[in-house]
C-alpha cells in the first residue's frame, strides 16, 4: 500500500479530465456503436430493439461488402509489401553517404506531407486513360508519346479482377479439395486496387524509407566489420545481420502502415470513387455510404466494428509485444 | 345648408368606403401618406408630425408593416433607416401607434424596424452550387430580396451529383437538431428518409393559402402528397428519360433515333462501323448507370409495367426484367471503354466533340450543352418511352424546429408563385410544375418538353428519389453498379429482387 501524497492527488487530478474525456468519446463510442450494430437502427429514427447477430450474417452475404473485404485485404497485401522493398531499397541506397542524401531524402519524404485528397486527385488524372475517341490522357500519353504504347492500359476503369480461374488446374485442384470459393473473383486482385495501391506507395514508402534509413543507422559499422572478417558476403551480411536487426523497425512499419491500409478511404473517395463493379469500393466508403445514404445505420455501425476487429487484429499483439518488451529492459 | 348636408354625406360615404379597404389591406393606420421631397430624413419627417426627432423608428417599422401589407400603395421599404429617396411614399402612423410601438422598441433588435417575418436570416441548403441550377437560385433569391429585403439569405449548398453528399450531411443536421430552415428534396417518396412525421413540418396551410393544388398537375400532387400530408413544395420537373444525339453525326450517317432496342442495335452498328462511339455514358458516381437503367426499365415494361415494380404488382424475377438487364448489358457493349473515369458531363464531351453518337441522360443536360456554347444536339425519348415522361422534381421542405421558420415559409411561397418558378427554371434549365408558365421564356427543348409533361404518361424516377424510399434506392444502385463491372445478369437480378424485399415491398 503506497502512502497517499500530494503530488500523487494533484497527477491524478491532472490526469482525470484526458482519461474521462478517452473514456466516453473514444470507448463510450465504441461501446455505442457496437450496440448499434445489433439493434433494428434502419432510419433516422433510432430503433433500438435488439436483433442479435443478424446485421452481421446480411453483411457478409452482402456482394458489395464480400468485394470490400476482397479489396481491402489485397490492398493491405500489396501496399505493406510494396512500402518494405521500395523503402528498404531507397533506405540502402541512401545508406551508402552519397552526396546530396539530405536532398534525395527530402525528395523521398515529400509525398509523406501531402494530403491523401491531394494524392488522389493527382493520380485520377494521371491514370484517367483516355479512350479511342478523346485520345489519350495522363500516364498512357506519356506511355504512348515514349513508344511504350504496349503498357497503356484502363489502369482503375478496367473491371479486371485478377484471380484463379477455376477451370485451371490449381483451381481444379482447389475445388477438388473442398476450397473452390478460393478460385473465384471472391478472392483476388482487381484493377482498381493496383492503381490505388501505386498512389499510396508513392506517397508512403517515403516514410519506410525514413524509418529504415534511421534503423540502418543505428547498426553499430562494428558488426558488419566483424561479419566481414569472418569471411561473410554481403548478401550474408544483408540477410543474417541487417534484416534481423531491422525486425523491430519492420514491425513499425507494418502496424503504421497496416492500420492506415485498413482503415484507407479519403484516398478512395477523391481517386476512384467505388470504382466500376465496386472494383475500389472499401468497407471505409461503404459504411459512409450505407449509414448516411441510405441511412442503414445498424448496418454502418457493423461494418465499423468489423473494421475495428481487423485493426485489432493487427495492433493489439503489437501492443502485447511492445509493453513485454518494455518489461524486459 | 344644403350644400353642407351634401358635403356631410360625401363624407361619409367615403369613410365608408374607406374603412373595408383599410381592412382588407389588414395593414397599420396610416394618418398621413407623406412623399418625400428633397432634404427629407426620417428623423425632420418625426420631428413634422410628433414634435420628436427620436420618433423616427415608428415611422421606419410601421411604414414597412404597411408596405407588407400593401405593396402597390408602399412598394418602397425603407432598409436602411439613413436611405430615403425622393418620391417616395411614406406611412406616417397615428400618434397612439407610433407612442406604442416606441413603448416597445429595443433599439439593440433593430429587427423590429422591418415587418415581421422580415428579419433575421434563411438558411436555404442545396445541392445547386454551380452553372444553371445556381443562377436559377439566385434569381429566386433576388424575388425573395425584394418581398423580404431584412432578411439574409445564407445560401447553405453542398456540391455533388444528384445531392447524394449533401443528403449525408443532411441527415447529420437533422438529427443533432440543427436542421437548416429549409433543403433541397426531391419531390416523392425520398421524403421518407427524413421521417417527415418527426422530423418535418407540413408545408398543407402553403398549398391552401397560395391555391397551389389548381396551378400544379394532378400527377405531381400524388406523387407530393406522403401520409396525407405535403411535405414540400416543387420548384422544377427535370425529364429522367431524353435521349441526346449529336444531329451533325446523325445526318451524316443517315440515320435518326433509335425508337426500338433493336434500332438501338442497328444504329449502333451504324455508328460503329462510321468510327464514331455509338454510345456514351460516364459511370464514375455510380448513379449514372442507375439513371440509364430506370429508362431501360421503362423502355422495356412500359409505363404501367415500371410503376408496378415500385408498389409490388410487377415481379422484379420476371422475364422482363431479364429482358430489360440484357437490353442494358447490350447497350453497354457500345458504350466508351473510359466510362468509369468519368461523370455524365465528361462523356457528355464525346457528343460535343462529334466523336460519340448517342447518350442517355436527365434534361440537365440541355443546360450544360448550352453552357457549353454546343447546339448541334437533338433529343428524343430513349428507346420504346415514347409518350412516356420519367419525372423527377426539386422541392424545398420545413424541418421542425428550423431557428427562423416563418422566413422559410415565406421562401416555400416564393418558390410555389408563378414569378419564382419563372425565374428559376429557364436558367436551371427545367420546366415550371406550375401549368401556368409562360413558353415563351423557354428555349426549345424545354417548350417540348413542356408540351410532353402535359400529354405523356407520368411515372416517377427512382434514381432521383420520387419512386422509392431511400434505402430501396441506394440498394437498386449498387446492384446496378455491381452489373456494369460483371455483366452478371441472373446475380444482378436476385439482387434487385431482395432489394425489393428489404423494402417490405415484396414477399
Amino acid at each position: 500500500m503506497q502512502r497517499i501524497t500530494w503530488e500523487r492527488v494533484v497527477s491524478i487530478l491532472l490526469i482525470s479530465p484526458s482519461v474521462l474525456a478517452i473514456a466516453v468519446f473514444v470507448y463510450g463510442f465504441i461501446a455505442f456503436t457496437s450496440f448499434a450494430s445489433f439493434t433494428k437502427w434502419d432510419s433516422l429514427i433510432p430503433d433500438f430493439s435488439l436483433v442479435g447477430l443478424s446485421n452481421y450474417q446480411k453483411l457478409f452475404a452482402n456482394p458489395r461488402f464480400q468485394i470490400d473485404m476482397r479489396n481491402t485485404v489485397s490492398f493491405t497485401i500489396l501496399f505493406l509489401a510494396l512500402c518494405l522493398v521500395v523503402g528498404f531499397v531507397l533506405a540502402s541506397l541512401l545508406d551508402q553517404h552519397i552526396r546530396g542524401e539530405g536532398i534525395f531524402r527530402s525528395i523521398y519524404l515529400f509525398p509523406m506531407a501531402i494530403s491523401f485528397i491531394v494524392t488522389g486527385v493527382v493520380w485520377r488524372w494521371l491514370m484517367t486513360p483516355g479512350s479511342p475517341g478523346l485520345g489519350d490522357t495522363g500516364l498512357n500519353l506519356l506511355f504512348e508519346k515514349m513508344g511504350l504504347g504496349f503498357l497503356k492500359w484502363g489502369w482503375f476503369t478496367d473491371p479486371m479482377v485478377w484471380h484463379i480461374p477455376a477451370e485451371s488446374g490449381v483451381g481444379q485442384v482447389l475445388t477438388a479439395i473442398g476450397l473452390g470459393g478460393l478460385a473465384s473473383t471472391k478472392v483476388g486482385i482487381s484493377a482498381g486496387v493496383i492503381s490505388l495501391v501505386l498512389a499510396a506507395t508513392w506517397q508512403m514508402s517515403g516514410y519506410t524509407m525514413a524509418m529504415y534509413l534511421a534503423g540502418l543507422r543505428s547498426i553499430p559499422d562494428e558488426l558488419r566489420e566483424a561479419a566481414r572478417v569472418d569471411g561473410a558476403s554481403e548478401l550474408q551480411i544483408l540477410w543474417r545481420i541487417i534484416i534481423p536487426l531491422l525486425k523491430p523497425v519492420t514491425l513499425s512499419v507494418i502496424i503504421i502502415l497496416g492500420h492506415i491500409s485498413l482503415k484507407i478511404y479519403d484516398l478512395v473517395v477523391s481517386m476512384t470513387g467505388p470504382g466500376i463493379g465496386f472494383s475500389t469500393d472499401v468497407p471505409a466508403y461503404y459504411m459512409w455510404d450505407t449509414t448516411f445514404r441510405g441511412n442503414h445505420f445498424a448496418r454502418g455501425a457493423a461494418i465499423a466494428v468489423v473494421l475495428l476487429v481487423m485493426v485489432a487484429v493487427l495492433i493489439v499483439p503489437y501492443l502485447v509485444w511492445s509493453s513485454r518488451t518494455e518489461a524486459e529492459l | 345648408m344644403k350644400r353642407k348636408v351634401l358635403f356631410f354625406a360625401l363624407v361619409v360615404a367615403i369613410l365608408m368606403m374607406a374603412v373595408p379597404m383599410t381592412a382588407l389591406a389588414q395593414g397599420p393606420e396610416c394618418q398621413d401618406v407623406v412623399t418625400i421631397q428633397k432634404d427629407d430624413w426620417l428623423s425632420k419627417v418625426a420631428d413634422k408630425y410628433f414634435g420628436n426627432i427620436f420618433a423616427w423608428p415608428a415611422i421606419m417599422a410601421i411604414h414597412n408593416q404597411a408596405a407588407l401589407a400593401n405593396p402597390e400603395k408602399f412598394p418602397d421599404k425603407v432598409i436602411n433607416a439613413d436611405v430615403i429617396e425622393v418620391g417616395w411614399s411614406l406611412c406616417i402612423p397615428t400618434a397612439d401607434e407610433a407612442d406604442a410601438f416606441l413603448a416597445t422598441y429595443d433599439p439593440a433588435k433593430p429587427e423590429l424596424l422591418y415587418a415581421s417575418g422580415d428579419s433575421g436570416q434563411l438558411v436555404i441548403g442545396s445541392w445547386w452550387t454551380a452553372g444553371g441550377e445556381a443562377e436559377g437560385l439566385a434569381g429566386m433569391f433576388r424575388i425573395y430580396k425584394e418581398l423580404y429585403p431584412g432578411v439574409e439569405i445564407v445560401n447553405a449548398t453542398v456540391a455533388g451529383g444528384a445531392g447524394t453528399n449533401f443528403k449525408a450531411v443532411l441527415a447529420t443536421r437533422l438529427i443533432g437538431g440543427d436542421p437548416p430552415d429549409t433543403f433541397q428534396l426531391h419531390a416523392g417518396l425520398e421524403v421518407e428518409t427524413y421521417s417527415p412525421e418527426q422530423f418535418l413540418e407540413p408545408a398543407d396551410d402553403i398549398y391552401a393559402s397560395e391555391g397551389l393544388e389548381d396551378v400544379f398537375p394532378a400527377d405531381l400532387l400524388a406523387l407530393l402528397k406522403y401520409k396525407g400530408h405535403y411535405w414540400g413544395v416543387p420548384a422544377n420537373i427535370h425529364r429522367s428519360n431524353v435521349l441526346w444525339y449529336n444531329k451533325a453525326v446523325f445526318e451524316a450517317n443517315g440515320l435518326t433515333p433509335p425508337t426500338s432496342f433493336d434500332e438501338f442495335i442497328a444504329v449502333s452498328d451504324a455508328l460503329q462501323t462510321a468510327g464514331i462511339q455509338p454510345y456514351v455514358i460516364g459511370t464514375k458516381d455510380g448513379w449514372e448507370a442507375a439513371h440509364v437503367f430506370e429508362n431501360v426499365l421503362v423502355g422495356t415494361l412500359g409505363a404501367d409495367g415500371y410503376k408496378g415494380l415500385w408498389t409490388g404488382a410487377t415481379d422484379w424475377s420476371g422475364p422482363e426484367v431479364t429482358q430489360a438487364l440484357e437490353n442494358f448489358k447490350m447497350m453497354m457493349s457500345y458504350a466508351n471503354p473510359d466510362h468509369p473515369a468519368l461523370t455524365w458531363d465528361g462523356a457528355g464531351e464525346y457528343l460535343i466533340n462529334g466523336t460519340g453518337g448517342m447518350m442517355i441522360m436527365g434534361d440537365w443536360t440541355d443546360g450544360w450543352f448550352t453552357s457549353k456554347a454546343f447546339t448541334g444536339y437533338g433529343w428524343a425519348p430513349p428507346p420504346g418511352t415514347q409518350g412516356t415522361f420519367v419525372a423527377l422534381s426539386d422541392s424545398f421542405s420545413l424541418p421542425k424546429g428550423a431557428p427562423d421558420a416563418e422566413n422559410a415559409r415565406n421562401w416555400l411561397k416564393v418558390v410555389g408563385s408563378k414569378a419564382g418558378q419563372e425565374a428559376f427554371n429557364p436558367k436551371k434549365g427545367s420546366i415550371c410544375a406550375r401549368t401556368d408558365c409562360d413558353p415563351a421564356l423557354f428555349n426549345e427543348y424545354l417548350q417540348s418538353a413542356m408540351v410532353d409533361w402535359s400529354q405523356d404518361a407520368i411515372v416517377p424516377s427512382v434514381v432521383h428519389g420520387a419512386a422509392a424510399i431511400e434505402s430501396w434506392a441506394t440498394d437498386y444502385k449498387d446492384a446496378l453498379i455491381l452489373f456494369v463491372g460483371t455483366g452478371d445478369v441472373a446475380g444482378t437480378q436476385a439482387l434487385l429482387q431482395q432489394a425489393c424485399v428489404d423494402a417490405g415491398v415484396c414477399q
